[in-house]
């Protein structure tokens, strides 16, 4: 028996301190931008949303210059403009040709979406890129001090998921013009963070044995992502849930004054509720393969229930009940944004009471 | 479609993730609600119907999840069977009852069964209609060009130089990713045909992961074993400490290998906030498949267990096993070798108990009660009097104090080796603390003893599962063919060329999307204006006049 000192896997001192200052940076910053958002959304104007570049529904996304079938009817699918001269360069026929344009006729379903918008919000989603880019130093700052994989207890994770989440928002504002989501989406993060700078700091320092392997930078990561991009959708939903209120309100011919009137069409959240659901449920699968891979490396089997596993299990389900009501009749709507909600509420217990409830083989916080 | 099924029925079982079921045409069910005065047979159709339909099988999946929800809050057999037992301890009336309803052995329970297997037969009810419809779809020719393609949902059309057959021609290539087939002057293409299948696939690797799992249940076995430094272990019923087959395990015939752990590593965490934590446990292990086979070895750690004749061995935990020399009140060696110690579990000091019994020792039997100390520092107690404690978990300064009793230890019962059974014994003393090398002499001259050192253990776990790599295999297919039905769009395309009044052809092309994505628009729109700009390149297309070849 050979008994060893382990002086040399002291964390560095000067970077673990630098990665402490970028909590504190980079949560100033995200609760700047959850302010700045939380004003787009109350005093914007409600402005119509380009139809083009709406989230696509259930599939890949769409080429960057290509048209969508964004509006409410016949829509001018021929934006990619129509070259007029261009067949001028072919020569005599060339008069006979202007009858190889091209007439489109497109039958769209997608109604009218809109948002509350004001500068402020372009803004603010610059500011949320100023606290990604402190999110990112501060992780690759506390992974260089401890060298190694910079998720290994229960704040790490909380900073991390912070991190997939505002990337998947801002992917979702860059690209599907969701900017409207960035008060729904902030506010877990900033709580998630201030909760977890409060209570759940801890020093930056090495992981207990079961957590020396690869697949931590599989099992760990790949549920990272999922939990961020379930944020994302659990956020939307609970907005589409305010704002069809409002909406069957407004059916009733009841006024709808505040901020609920100024809420984004719920067509709208619930395709983009149901965006993330489509994107993080298979690596959520993934995630919980990886960990049965890793369990089975790791304590002798590949699926024992533990608590974390049940309730990973129990996530699952729950969201692969969400994908399927939204093709039942019955469910569809506010029914599936339920199950939807429920679904994060899982995931949160998951990530929370299980680790400070019960006791279980995942128990390193 | 995914929207038709009525109210009173609501039976219709629809695609899994939005759009209308390409396998609508197998569903046995219409919109038909409780039989009224049916014959047997029709009773059980209805009830087919029933459970396999959507909103049973949501159903299903509920009570699934909120099955799983007791289990993670109440102490399971399956994972802890001593906290189920400290359960019993602590509520003596309340746990009786939740035994009633298997609250202890949730996940092995009939009503838990009896929920997945009812989903599983929904599933399979749903699923083996709609393989087969979608077979019959893959082998059938893409469907007949509609007559009016001005009402798709997406269309467009133009005029060219070229001849029709040029265009139907042209429309092939541009169309390459479509299966097509030719209908008089116009071709019909049909796409994305992996959404149901990956739906198809991911369903059956879903039974096929269940089927793994039982398997494993019924054919694998687990055994715990500890194993002391130098010691060797062989794969026999006998060798292990604990042993928990399967219900169809052979336990006759367990893989014969065999092994040594030849040395025990163990590096805890020495200075700071982390003072203490482990750092990390390796044990050097030679092996063998089969007696008489190579030896090989294998460094065992936390996440590299030795995987031999089928069998994976994990290293599960690790403490200390002092070593004592007993001689008797004849001054006869009646006992020398290491004894384990169990640590205990909340002590982050690893301070451990343990007995040493010696029933053969002269001229009465001799048993002690120890506790072993890996750094043992003299510290004040709460009661202000000094005690001694282990301040870390590696053996830096270890120590073992120990009580020795004299009598009969009634080896003569099954008993615990780690609990030394008093009843018939008289008490002799409290040593003091003892290290490495000291003799402490009984009193009355029962003997002595000395601690003559200490060795590392290990505990181990032996398990054989035949279900696990089927199991992975089939949550591989799962995600590969959830893949398929999150992300493939089911779409329908077609070109028609037909001549115009004026001699030019008139090109119409149309596209459906069997789910609704803006994407498909899109790719519908690129493909007809490839087409036509590749008429307009088209020599071949030049007008009219222009010969044919």
């Amino acid at each position: 028996m050979v008994y060893q000192l382990a002086a040399e896997t002291a964390a560095d001192q000067g970077l673990a301190s630098y990665s402490d200052h970028l909590i504190i940076a980079m949560i100033v910053a995200y609760a700047v931008a959850l302010f700045l958002f939380a004003l787009e959304a109350a005093y914007g104007r409600r402005t119509a949303l380009k139809g083009d570049r709406l989230v696509p529904v259930g599939a890949a996304a769409p080429a960057a210059a290509a048209p969508g079938a964004g509006g409410s009817s016949t829509v001018d699918l021929d934006a990619v403009p129509e070259p007029g001269g261009g067949t001028g360069g072919d020569g005599g026929t060339g008069g006979d040709r202007d009858g190889d344009d091209l007439s489109v006729s497109v039958r769209g379903s997608e109604p009218q979406a809109s948002a509350s918008r004001n500068v402020l919000g372009a803004i603010a989603v610059a500011v949320t890129g100023v606290g990604f880019l402190l999110n990112l130093a501060q992780i690759v700052t506390r992974g260089l001090a401890a060298d190694r994989w910079p998720w290994g207890n229960m704040f790490e994770f909380v900073v991390a998921i912070s991190l997939c989440s505002v990337a998947a928002f801002l992917y979702a504002a860059l690209r599907y013009q969701a900017r409207y989501l960035g008060t729904f989406v902030l506010l877990p993060v900033v709580l998630l963070l201030g909760i977890a700078a409060r209570w759940l700091y801890t020093e930056t320092g090495p992981l207990v044995p079961a957590l020396h392997s690869y697949w931590i930078a599989i099992h760990v990561s790949a549920a990272i992502v999922a939990t961020g991009a379930f944020m994302v959708s659990g956020a939307a939903a609970i907005t589409y849930l305010l704002s069809h209120r409002t909406e069957a309100k407004r059916a009733m011919g009841e006024r709808v004054a505040g901020i609920a009137a100024k809420l984004p069409s719920p067509e709208l959240l619930d395709r983009v509720s149901h965006r993330f659901v489509v994107i993080a449920f298979p690596l959520w699968t993934f995630a919980i393969i990886a960990g049965a891979i890793w369990a089975d490396e790791a304590w002798g089997r590949f699926w024992g229930w533990d608590p974390k596993e049940v309730w990973s299990f129990i996530t699952w389900v729950i969201y692969a009940a969400y994908l399927h009501a939204r093709a039942t009749a019955g469910w569809k709507g506010t029914r599936s944004a339920w199950i939807g909600v429920l679904g994060f509420a899982a995931l949160m217990f998951n990530f929370f009471g299980v680790n400070y409830m019960f006791s279980g083989l995942h128990s390193y916080a | 479609m995914a929207t038709t099924s009525t109210r009173k029925g609501g039976k219709k079982r629809t695609d899994g993730t939005g759009g209308p079921a390409a396998g609508d045409g197998a569903d046995a069910a219409g919109g038909a609600g409780a039989p009224g005065g049916l014959s047997p047979l029709g009773w059980a159709r209805w009830a087919w119907r029933i459970l396999t339909s959507m909103r049973t099988a949501l159903i299903l999946l509920f009570l699934l999840a909120l099955g799983a929800i007791p289990g993670s809050m109440l102490p399971q057999r399956v994972v802890s069977p001593d906290q189920v037992a400290q359960y019993y301890t602590d509520n003596p009336s309340l746990a009786p009852w939740l035994e009633r309803f298997y609250l202890f052995d949730v996940y092995s329970s009939p009503w838990y069964a009896a929920i997945y297997l009812l989903l599983f037969v929904s599933l399979t009810g749903c699923v083996i209609p709609r393989a087969l419809a979608h077979l019959r779809l893959v082998r059938a020719r893409p469907p007949k060009t509609p007559r009016n393609l001005g009402r798709m949902p997406y269309s467009a059309r133009f005029t060219t130089g070229a001849e029709p057959e040029r265009v139907l021609e042209q429309g092939r290539s541009v169309f390459k990713r479509y299966r097509l087939e030719r209908y008089g002057d116009s071709l019909s293409g049909e796409a994305g045909y992996l959404r149901e299948a990956g739906n198809v696939i991911f369903h059956i690797a879903l039974l096929g992961l269940l089927v793994s799992l039982a398997a494993g249940y019924a054919f694998g076995y687990r055994g715990n074993m500890l194993v002391v430094e130098g010691d060797g272990f062989a794969n026999t019923l006998t060798s292990y400490d604990s042993f928990y087959p399967g219900v169809a395990a052979d336990q006759d015939d367990l893989a014969p290998f065999s092994f040594t752990l030849d040395s025990f590593d163990a590096k805890f965490v020495e200075d700071g906030g982390f003072s203490g934590q482990a750092e990390s446990f390796a044990g050097e292990m030679t092996y063998k498949d089969h007696p008489g086979g190579p030896e090989r070895h294998h460094t065992l750690e936390v996440n590299k267990p030795l995987s031999v004749g089928g069998v994976q061995v994990y290293l599960l935990g690790h403490a200390y096993a002092p070593e004592f020399e007993v001689r008797d009140g004849e001054g006869e060696v009646v006992f020398d070798q290491p004894v384990p110690f169990l640590p205990r579990s909340e002590d982050p000091g690893k301070t451990a108990d343990g007995v040493v019994k010696v029933p053969d020792a002269l001229p009465e039997g001799l048993g002690f009660e120890g506790v072993f100390l890996p750094t043992a520092q003299e510290r004040t107690g709460e009661d202000g009097e000094p005690e001694l404690a282990s301040v870390f978990p590696g053996a830096e300064d270890p120590a073992v104090t120990l009580t020795a009793y004299s009598g009969d230890l009634g080896m003569r019962q099954a008993q615990s080796v780690y609990q030394l059974d008093t009843s018939r014994m008289e008490e002799l003393g409290e040593s003091g603390t003892l290290r490495p090398g000291d003799t402490w002499e009984l009193p009355d001259g029962a003997g002595e003893v000395t601690f003559t050192g200490y060795k590392d253990f290990a505990t181990l776990q032996m398990t054989h599962n035949p279900g696990r790599l089927p199991a992975l295999l089939s949550a591989s297919l799962a995600v590969l063919g959830l893949l398929g039905t999150l992300f493939v769009r089911p779409r329908r395309a077609w070109v028609r060329a037909s001549a115009g009044p004026d001699g030019r052809t008139v090109v119409e092309v149309a596209g459906l999307g069997k789910t609704e994505s803006t994407a498909n628009g899109q790719e519908f729109h690129r493909l007809a204006t490839e087409l036509r700009d590749r008429l307009r390149e088209d020599p071949a297309a030049d007008g009219p006049a222009s010969s044919k070849e």
